[in-house]
């Protein structure tokens, strides 16, 4: 039971690493209605930005992750800027070819940058335990502040899409980007916040994956990166408390089916809920049905 | 009009010229000797790379449909074609040109059998969605690849999952893959399957059924409306990729004495992705000329090597932008139609 219980609050900490990349995903999904697959990369970035500041310049763990934190909102600003603006009215097909290759671009620099030799990542976060039911079930200070981390993510994401002005307009263009230009929204600048918020996001959720499994080499977001998008399917895609649920619950059934199944098909498990979830419920556990036009 | 018919069927046989001619030149250095070994080593993978792209051109040119996960097809053919070769080896002891071509044949049939198998949930899906569950069906692949082990006892073929100790002798173990491979692959068998694979792919482009899929992939619900069988279509592209990945695995596999699962990562369907854009989206010619050009010179230029990929990234960004912006895309087209005025205006009544 405690064994279980164990799992299941690794698998909640993992699921809120992917619910707060799964954002980052479906706001850019919802608005840009384009697949970023370099969301993943940026993720890496911010980590690898976080662990120059620690080790290099021997900043305080606060400074770290600010700085990795802005620079990935740079980065996400001039990616959109100079790779899918002027592909707007393109095919779906050079949007996500261009955004794979913007995803190699990243991962190939990094390795340019800071070597393909892996780095081991430590914590930004106190290591230890905290001890309860008797010392029987350990849960992490890493974990912990994942999901206390996430949590404050998603209620503040919700605050700022549900209560302000800017937010207004994500989800004026999200319905409908020119009826949103007609009524005076800057789409262009709408576009760039939810990519700059986005990698904001990713560069978070960088910082605390990487310290609760602490390598970190020029492919360390591909990964996560896909199991997010699955996540931010899984929840219905352009759906922000869509992608917290399926992020979660993608989490724990990546944790379980590792510990209880089989440790090697831990992957081939999320995709497999991927397909599934793409068979049976298309528009995910969240999602509004879109119907096509002729 | 002479002169049309001649450009036409040259436009018609263009991929086979080009391939025939590029055999004959190698093949006449490789017999004179003055091909390095270096370079040597390149023209089997190169006869891989071009069935890849080509049948992944299918795919995403033809079919328009992106597929990521190419190099999930091509493992399947790899290992079946290695372990069928072995078995044949083992048990009937035929020569190594009839293992390779059964070994070929089985590679194809099995990865075919998986495109059909994986086509039936991936072609339900469209665009973005359909990309991404082939990214999944390739990894999936590639994960249980490694959790399998295949030995030959007496004249039996045992699987396993996750048992390592298996009677006979080991073929294909898991992670560690395929070791002691015998290498019978030849220049000869790969510019034969190329050959093939052209010959494949252009008539089907050319046939009612090709039509058809390039209906369905301009306009789906046109297609549909025009009584097509939008799967079927979708599929039959779908399979014949497939099938041709895995044939030009096999082939690949008995190329190397050690292959392992990790070969055939998303890294290597991107690669064959980049091949194909860069070709040109559609351009058989273009996937053939792109995937020898972009095979050999990184291996040829090795201080280039640290590069390659980055310099792949940029080009791939470079070239979407570049085709996409409405500019040049005039330009171009206003230059094509200067062309085509041009020689109207010279060659008066040609049209037939």
């Amino acid at each position: 039971m405690t064994m279980f219980l164990s799992n299941l609050i690794s698998g909640i900490s993992l699921g809120s690493v992917y619910a707060i990349i799964a954002l980052g995903y479906t706001m850019v999904y919802g608005i840009a209605k384009m697949l970023n697959f370099a969301h993943g990369d940026i993720i890496m970035v911010g980590a690898y930005i976080c662990f120059t500041c620690l080790y290099s310049l021997g900043l305080s763990p606060a400074v770290g992750v600010l700085a990795s934190v802005m620079v990935c909102t740079l980065l996400g600003i001039l990616i959109e800027r100079l790779a899918y603006k002027p592909l707007r009215q393109a095919t779906s097909l050079a949007v996500l070819i261009t955004a794979i290759g913007m995803s190699y671009f990243l991962q190939n620099l990094a390795q340019m940058i800071w070597g393909a030799n892996p780095k081991s990542f430590q914590t930004v976060i106190p290591a230890g335990n905290l001890s309860i039911m008797g010392g029987e079930l350990k849960i992490s200070y890493v974990s912990m502040v994942t999901i206390a981390a996430s949590v404050v993510v998603m209620v503040a994401l919700s605050l700022f899409v549900g209560r302000t002005k800017m937010g207004r307009a994500m989800r004026c263009v999200s319905e409908d980007k020119g009826a949103a230009q007609l009524m005076g929204v800057n789409v262009n600048l709408t576009i760039s916040v939810t990519f700059a918020i986005g990698s904001a996001l990713a560069a978070i959720a960088g910082v605390l994956m990487c310290s609760a499994y602490p390598t970190l080499k020029p492919t360390t977001g591909a990964m996560p990166g896909i199991k997010a998008f699955t996540a931010a399917v899984f929840g219905g895609i352009g759906s922000i408390p869509g992608a917290m649920l399926g992020g979660i619950l993608l989490g724990v059934i990546e944790i379980l089916g590792r510990a209880y199944v089989s440790s090697e098909l831990g992957d081939a498990f999320v995709f497999a809920v991927l397909i599934l979830v793409l068979l049976i419920k298309p528009t995910g556990l969240l999602g509004k049905k879109i119907h096509e036009k002729v | 009009m002479k002169k049309t018919t001649v450009s036409k069927l040259l436009q018609k046989y263009l991929p086979y010229v080009i391939v025939i001619v590029g055999f004959a030149v190698c093949q006449s250095m490789v017999s004179a000797g003055t091909m390095p070994r270096t370079t040597k080593s390149l023209l089997i993978p190169v006869c891989v790379y071009i069935v890849m792209a080509v049948s992944l051109n299918l795919t995403v040119g033809i079919s328009g449909e992106l597929s990521l996960g190419h190099a999930g097809f091509m493992s399947i053919g790899a290992f079946t074609g290695i372990v069928i070769a072995a078995y044949v080896r083992e048990v009937f002891g035929c020569s190594e040109s009839l293992q390779l071509l059964i070994s070929i044949a089985a590679g194809g049939v099995m990865a075919g059998l998986f495109g059909f198998l994986i086509g039936i949930p991936v072609l339900r899906l469209q665009g973005d969605y359909l990309a991404i569950v082939t990214l999944a069906f390739g990894e999936i692949i590639r994960n249980i690849l490694n959790c399998i082990y295949i030995s030959v006892d007496g004249s039996a073929l045992r699987f396993s999952f996750n048992q390592p100790n298996l009677p006979g002798k080991l073929l294909f173990r898991g992670p560690t893959g395929a070791t002691g491979v015998t290498r019978i692959a030849t220049f000869t068998a790969g510019f034969i399957l190329v050959l093939f694979t052209l010959f494949v792919v252009l008539n089907l482009v050319h046939s009612r059924s090709g039509r058809a899929i390039m209906a369905v992939r301009d306009n789906k619900i046109a297609a549909e409306a025009c009584g097509l069988d939008v799967t079927k279509y979708r599929m039959m592209a779908f399979v014949t990729s497939a099938a041709l990945a895995g044939m030009g695995g096999a082939l690949f596999g008995q190329n190397y004495s050690t292959l392992t699962p990790a070969n055939f990562s998303f890294n290597a369907s991107i690669l064959i992705l980049v091949y194909v854009v860069l070709g040109g989206i559609g351009n058989i010619t273009g996937s053939i000329i792109a995937a020898t050009i972009l095979y050999v010179l990184p291996e040829e230029l090795r201080a280039f090597a640290d590069y390659r990929m980055l310099v792949y990234a940029v080009v791939l960004i470079g070239v979407m932008l570049l085709t996409n912006n409405r500019t040049i895309k005039n330009f171009l087209n206003s230059l094509r139609e200067k062309i085509r005025g041009n020689e109207e205006k010279k060659g008066g009544a040609l049209h037939e």
